[in-house]
């Protein structure tokens, strides 16, 4: 990035309540004006705002704001249907590569940044099976290390000892919330730079829910996480940083702790105060 | 903890060329897979043109309201598509019903037991058996033990037996597909098993249904092992009583009861004549054939698309 860009970046921030970019540590991604079209209906208007490196990064905001439409633009999931159209940058650090770009190939930045969807969706096979296939898919094949990284995958998701003697058995006979924890593993495996999580406790119950969510506050030592949830609760407790959503547009961006106590939009207040949404 | 994170990154995943070598997978498979279909579409179009090029300049309004002749410039196929269109009707109209109600019985109703299990392999297998056994059972059973004759309905009845496996396994798999919470939804506001069935999965699953059934329909029409089996006639010069009339009430079944001939064996006499003119009106009435089936998927398009447009 050269320094008229960098300029232009500067400049545009500060449209939107934010966090001091250049004093908070070092930075994982930089969201700049991102429109987001589902062909002609906008989902995103000019979205701005910063992921920190090894942090925990909420996105929150009422049904419908387009929070997991912001998520899914990290991975590029809307490059799989038609019509779909991307605006503005998501530069992606230290590579500095802008990963909604057209001339970026959906599979590199997937290859980067890991996605945990919103309903465990492992596949029809055995638990290994599950946890090695983004292994595979990058042409790792030696076993040791398959194994190794299997193993290692299993225990940050918290789910080896649980697993460990049945590991050539189906994922299918795993609980919700354990096959909730064989999806983050399997997002882990190959370590990717940044993980993507789309409200992963909204199908659990509350104790799966609270093992996610120390699962995601450990993790956070060695991945950068961009989490969007419902539960307003749940980005308090967890989040470094929290981003408030309201059709479409980015409210509010700050550290969870001002974010929940002292937040300078009106609408932040309303919605963090259950008076909407 | 990161130690065989470090491996994984000491094992220098190049991303660039990973992402390269899939492009050039992508466009490989993209090349051959186009290339194949130019083959296949190749052949189909070609045959098709050379079946149109002989038979288009046959067709005429004398040649659909001609019966057929000895002589072969006035040979025409009256009773052969009139024939055809009667069979199709009376096959239509007993196996969709049955076909439908069975695949609806097998997949919500059936206990799951050995015995379901059974029918179900056997319907499946049905749907491979040759369409010459079909011919014989109906010869045995129709024809020589319920002394129908050598009718439209006895050749309707053939092949509706025919299709039958066809619309059942479109059916089931129709059901099948869709989505559980569909049903529990339905169950859970209170609804017996046939109001769920009838409100809310049969429509869901009409489009896949009325493809199971028009994939039949299009084998049926085709067909021609098991009609000349139970003794369809090659040459017939009148045609079936019609089925309206002027007088009370109307309707008139009569025809069920007719001998008849279909374009299939119409075609098969003419090829095997000896005059090249006969195999020129084969020609010909291979195309008004073909242009029947296309009719007839077209029409389930149509309606498949209106079905969807509602929704």
């Amino acid at each position: 990035m050269n320094v008229a860009q960098r300029a232009a970046i500067v400049e545009v921030m500060p449209q939107v309540p934010t966090a001091n970019a250049e004093t908070e540590g070092p930075v994982r991604a930089r969201v700049i004006d991102l429109s987001f079209y589902y062909s002609d209906k906008q989902a995103l208007h000019g979205v701005n705002f910063l992921v920190y490196d090894r942090q925990v990064t909420a996105i929150i905001g009422p049904s419908g704001c387009g929070k997991s439409t912001l998520l899914r633009a990290f991975n590029r999931m809307h490059d799989l249907y038609p019509d779909n159209r991307y605006e503005g940058q998501v530069i992606l650090y230290p590579e500095e590569i802008n990963i909604v770009s057209p001339q970026v190939d959906p599979m590199l930045v997937r290859l980067k940044i890991g996605m945990v969807f919103q309903k465990p969706n492992p596949f029809p096979k055995s638990i290994y099976d599950n946890v090695a296939a983004g292994l595979w898919v990058r042409g790792i094949r030696k076993k040791t290390l398959v194994d190794e990284r299997v193993e290692q995958a299993l225990t940050q998701a918290a789910l080896w000892g649980e697993v460990k003697d049945r590991l050539k058995t189906s994922a299918y006979g795993l609980s919700g919330g354990q096959q909730q924890r064989l999806c983050i593993a399997r997002a882990l495996a190959p370590d990717p730079e940044m993980l993507l999580l789309d409200e992963p406790t909204s199908a659990l119950d509350p104790i799966a829910t609270a093992r996610i969510e120390e699962l995601v506050t450990e993790l956070a030592s060695v991945v950068t996480i961009v989490i969007v949830t419902h539960n307003m609760q749940q980005a308090a407790r967890i989040s470094n940083y929290t981003a408030f959503m309201h059709l479409g547009q980015m409210v509010e961006f700050h550290k969870t702790a001002i974010m929940f106590t002292n937040p300078s939009d009106r609408r932040t207040q309303d919605y963090i105060t259950g008076r909407f949404g | 903890m990161t130690n065989s994170a470090d491996a994984i990154k000491a094992e220098k995943i190049d991303e660039q060329s990973l992402v390269k070598k899939a492009n050039r997978q992508d466009l490989r498979f993209a090349i051959i897979g186009f290339i194949v279909l130019l083959v296949t579409m190749f052949i189909l179009l070609a045959l098709i043109a050379d079946f149109m090029r002989v038979g288009i300049p046959r067709i005429s309004v004398d040649f659909l309201t001609n019966y057929p002749s000895r002589k072969p410039e006035q040979a025409g196929i009256l009773s052969a598509w009139v024939g055809t269109s009667l069979v199709m009707f009376t096959t239509a109209a007993v196996a969709v019903p049955i076909g439908v109600a069975a695949g609806i019985y097998l997949e919500e109703y059936s206990p799951k037991n050995w015995m379901t299990d059974i029918i179900e392999i056997n319907v499946t297998n049905l749907a491979g058996v040759p369409s010459i056994i079909y011919g014989l059972l109906a010869l045995g059973l129709f024809v020589y033990t319920l002394r129908l004759g050598q009718t439209v309905l006895v050749a309707g009845l053939t092949l509706a037996l025919l299709i039958l496996p066809i619309i059942i396994v479109a059916t089931r798999e129709a059901l099948r597909s869709i989505p559980i919470e569909m049903r529990e939804a339905a169950y859970g506001i209170g609804a017996d098993k046939w109001q769920v069935v009838s409100m809310y999965l049969l429509p869901t699953a009409r489009p896949g249904i009325l493809t199971g059934a028009i994939v039949g329909m299009s084998r049926a029409i085709g067909e021609t092992a098991p009609i000349i089996t139970i003794g369809a006639l090659a040459f017939i010069a009148f045609l079936p009583p019609s089925p309206v009339q002027e007088t009370f009430p109307f309707l008139n079944f009569e025809w069920l009861h007719s001998p008849f001939t279909v374009m299939p064996i119409q075609m098969f006499n003419w090829i095997s004549r000896p005059q090249a003119g006969f195999h020129v009106a084969a020609a010909a009435t291979g195309v008004i054939l073909l242009m029947m089936t296309l009719l007839m998927n077209g029409l389930a398009i149509y309606i498949r698309y209106r079905i969807r447009r509602r929704t």
